[in-house]
């Protein structure tokens, strides 16, 4: 399309544009990081309000996550679904979210109801819109209510303006979308950086895994880039609220957007880290060059790359999804960070990549990432052995809004099911889900986002399907209920965690469902051999949990916390926990909010918040023992095949912890027995993880512990009575 | 490419030029404001620290506020910048500037301003192949 058609079409797209209503705020600046106000917007009833951010809020809820879900709380009551009016769409940033001298400062925190849980999901996402958000004048926004026509909220925050419009000729798909309303935003080239988009897709209006993409303006390319808050579904409540778009417009930004109380220590801190990443990430992580698809071939090498449904943790193919296969796809030397200031860039890009399928087929595209995730979910674990096949799906999981993780873990087990005959051709809607046939799985998205055929049943994610297949085609449950890889309706992430006890603790003993974000322990578990005792492993299990819940507290990125080390960092006693670079996170709280804590209380803030969710999980009717179970593929082999794949080593481990000779038993028996054992200790390391995190046996955090942290709200502690 | 070549064996450590460069852009004579450095190197010896345009930092900035114009020098776009401070931690030669309270960094444009009144001829406007 020639650019004055472009022109054109959107000034078309302008005019169809209908102020609903209108809201007027005053201009203030950030002091020592916050606002001390929230935003609420009204789908239904057109109200917007500023609410303010008590003195209490900040201790108790510190920001991001805790902001969003003391106000999501507060929004829903036990029997809200996720579609029901009530449920709200926060995003909120924190503390330290903005700052640009810290790499890895500029993440917003999504929480909503989850349609694929019913308990709040968490999703941490770059892009320029929290921190453009907050230099607007809030920490936090809720969207509560419903409209009734297409909707986009433009928030002005040089001019204190937020608009409520209809929009009724917009694209729904987010790489048109985006590109679209940058444009449209903007008064020129340059102001276009100063613009930000939410946004989501046709796929997220008919499946439960739509996820949200959080734009910024890349000045090089001249393109949006889309960033995603990827997980249980954020899209689809976005869609269902006949949300468009979200679009802030803010210019301004300086080291100072923040008024740290000590910008000298800011800025010496960031430039430590940005030094440290400059010198040493070439030979640590090279997250400048591939980002996390590094990880691939580690990942194979190990034995911890999916492939076909979580049956196995290798494959000989793997190689072709390599990381030298992604830096030759990867545009280099160009700075890919989705922050300012992040020298950590790992956030890459294929450019006009030409598209074989779908709607934009012949289109030449840019393609954020494939990162990890997405090549190990849409790559290996259906046995995808195609770099661009990859690349095809991670474009259109995007701007469709759905979530790679659970499209790639949803493939794998539809495959898995056809293996297995209990699907076929015909139930699939005439596609063949074969294992590696990534024309079918693109068809099957294709669906989601059209709405149609198989693609609608697939989008609903792996625990509608597994119910759907036993009523419908009577699949055996217990079967489906194994090689279903889901906590609590979320679809496990692309580690495999079967050789590891410590790390299905990390994935399924979490507060949202099995995401890599809470723990990553496979290393010191399972390689290393640091954490042998279910104590350690329970130590563990609350350690980096609750650190790690403190990232999404302040609108911080976790990779820069471990994904490049300090060079000595090897002679601490603890070195997987980054000592230095925890202090780092100490000294720039410390430096923008002028407060002085130490890493005990960093670890208190979270522990107050994550305890919370916990509790959180309990209102909504969940969060108690029996909903904290991993499939078994995700603890041990399900299969005679599984087990044979690795017989030697299954064997040696019958003989060595369950004193059991191997020889003479079938593969069928001698997986039973393995199960019992791996059952038993996963009961044991719950009993202790527990234990550890001041919980009672059956999950709920205990009054006594709640009041020792901090957490004893009257409305907190009123409700775990009903539980203990 | 133009550049700003040093001689320091010439230099007498009379810091006549961080004075003027500190001058010409900030209005004060503060040697933590000039774009180039002396500093002791030993019994009246001087290191001379300058940016030598080697634009290792253009492609760091995130906002293109780095750019190279026509006679091979980078040049910074205040307006443009962020103060991430990327450069500065890329810089090989440790020659883009910051001040304590500063936002945003500084360097060396090769104006010849300090070139002229060096009383040494330790400094001299040259050109070189990228």
């Amino acid at each position: 399309m020639s650019s004055n058609e472009t022109e054109h079409n959107l000034e078309k797209i302008r005019k169809a544009h209908k102020i609903l209503k209108e809201f007027s705020y005053e201009l203030k600046p950030v002091v020592k990081g916050y606002n001390d106000r929230t935003l609420y917007i009204n789908l239904a009833t057109l109200e917007m309000k500023e609410k303010p951010v008590p003195a209490e809020m900040k201790k108790k809820f510190i920001g991001g996550k805790g902001f969003d879900l003391k106000l999501l709380w507060e929004a829903v009551n036990g029997d809200t679904k996720w579609d029901s009016p009530e449920n709200e769409l926060c995003i909120a940033m924190g503390p330290i979210a903005g700052n640009t001298n810290y790499p890895g400062s500029g993440k917003s925190i999504v929480t909503t109801i989850s349609p694929q849980t019913g308990i709040p999901i968490d999703c941490n996402v770059g892009g320029h819109f929290g921190p453009y958000l907050k230099f607007s004048g809030f920490d936090a926004m809720e969207i509560q209510g419903k409209a009734d026509r297409e909707i986009i909220i433009y928030i002005d925050g040089n001019l204190g303006k937020i608009q409520i419009m209809e929009a009724p000729l917009d694209a729904v798909d987010s790489h048109v979308l985006a590109e679209q309303l940058h444009g449209m935003f903007a008064a020129n080239e340059r102001e276009k950086q100063h613009v930000s988009v939410v946004s989501a897709g046709h796929g997220a209006e008919h499946a439960w895994i739509g996820c949200l993409n959080f734009s910024y303006w890349d000045k090089r390319r001249k393109l949006p880039r889309l960033k995603q808050a990827g997980r249980g579904g954020t899209g689809t409540v976005f869609r269902d609220k006949k949300l468009k778009a979200l679009v802030v417009k803010y210019s301004g930004l300086s080291g100072k957007s923040n008024n740290p109380v000590d910008m000298e220590t800011l800025q010496k801190t960031g430039l430590k880290l940005h030094k440290e990443i400059l010198t040493l990430d070439d030979k640590q992580c090279q997250m400048r060059t591939i980002g996390t698809a590094h990880l691939v071939e580690i990942m194979n090498d190990y034995d911890l790359l999916p492939v076909k449904n979580f049956r196995f943790g290798q494959h000989p193919e793997a190689v072709k999804l390599a990381s030298w296969v992604w830096k030759e796809y990867f545009t280099q030397n160009v700075p890919d960070g989705c922050w300012f200031g992040c020298t950590m860039s790992c956030a890459h890009g294929v450019d006009n990549f030409e598209l074989k399928t779908g709607p934009y087929k012949g289109h030449k595209v840019l393609v954020d990432g494939p990162e990890y995730e997405t090549v190990g979910g849409c790559g290996s674990n259906p046995a995808i052995f195609d770099p661009a096949a990859v690349i095809e799906i991670n474009f259109y999981c995007d701007t469709y809004g759905l979530d790679t993780i659970s499209f790639g873990t949803i493939t794998g087990f539809i495959m898995d099911c056809y293996e297995n005959g209990i699907l076929n051709k015909e139930r699939c809607g005439g596609l063949e889900m074969t294992w590696g046939n990534w024309q079918a799985a693109l068809e099957l998205m294709h669906q989601m986002a059209r709405g149609e055929g198989f693609g609608l049943i697939a989008g609903k994610g792996v625990k509608y399907m597994q119910k759907y297949f036993v009523e419908k085609y009577g699949a055996d449950a217990q079967f489906l209920k194994d090689i279903g890889m889901h906590g609590k309706g979320l679809e496990q992430s692309e580690y495999m965690s079967k050789e590891s006890l410590a790390q299905q603790g990390g994935y399924y003993l979490t507060n949202k469902g099995p995401q890599h974000d809470e723990a990553w322990l496979i290393f010191m578990d399972m390689v290393n051999n640091h954490i042998p005792t279910f104590e350690k492993k329970a130590e563990a299990l609350h350690y980096f949990p609750v650190f790690r819940t403190w990232f999404s507290l302040q609108g911080l990125c976790k990779l820069p916390w471990n994904d490049i080390e300090p060079a000595n960092n090897a002679e601490n006693a603890e070195p997987n926990k980054v000592p230095e670079h925890v202090q780092n996170y100490v000294d720039i709280y410390n430096a923008i909010t002028g407060a002085h804590i130490d890493k005990q209380e960093l670890m208190l803030q979270s522990e107050r918040v994550y305890n919370f969710q916990r509790v959180f999980n309990l209102k909504m009717g969940h969060g108690k023992r029996p909903e904290d179970y991993p499939p078994y593929r995700a603890m041990g082999p399900v299969t005679v095949e599984e087990y044979e794949s690795r017989a030697e080593r299954y064997d040696k481990l019958l003989q060595e912890k369950q004193n059991i000779d191997p020889k003479g038993k079938s593969s069928e028996e001698k997986v039973k027995l393995l199960r019992t054992y791996r059952e038993a200790q996963y009961e044991s390391l719950i009993d202790a993880v527990f234990k550890r995190r001041g919980w009672s046996k059956d999950g709920v955090p205990t009054v006594e512990h709640l009041k020792e942290i901090g957490m004893d709200l009257p409305e907190v502690l009123a409700l775990v009575k009903k539980h203990l | 490419m133009k550049y700003l070549k040093t001689f320091p064996e010439k230099c007498n450590g009379c810091n006549i030029c961080m004075s003027v460069c500190a001058k010409l852009y900030f209005k004060e004579d503060n040697p933590e404001k000039s774009a180039i450095k002396v500093t002791p190197a030993g019994k009246n010896a001087f290191a001379l620290s300058v940016c030598n345009q080697c634009q290792v930092c253009v492609p760091e900035c995130p906002t293109l506020a780095l750019t190279v114009n026509k006679q091979g020098v980078v040049m910074l776009n205040k307006s443009l910048c962020i103060n991430c401070l990327a450069c500065v931690a890329i810089c090989p030669s440790k020659t883009m500037m910051t001040w304590r309270g500063g936002l945003v960094p500084f360097k060396c444009i090769a104006c010849d301003a300090c070139a002229k009144e060096c009383p040494t001829e330790a400094l001299k406007i040259e050109n070189k192949e990228n």
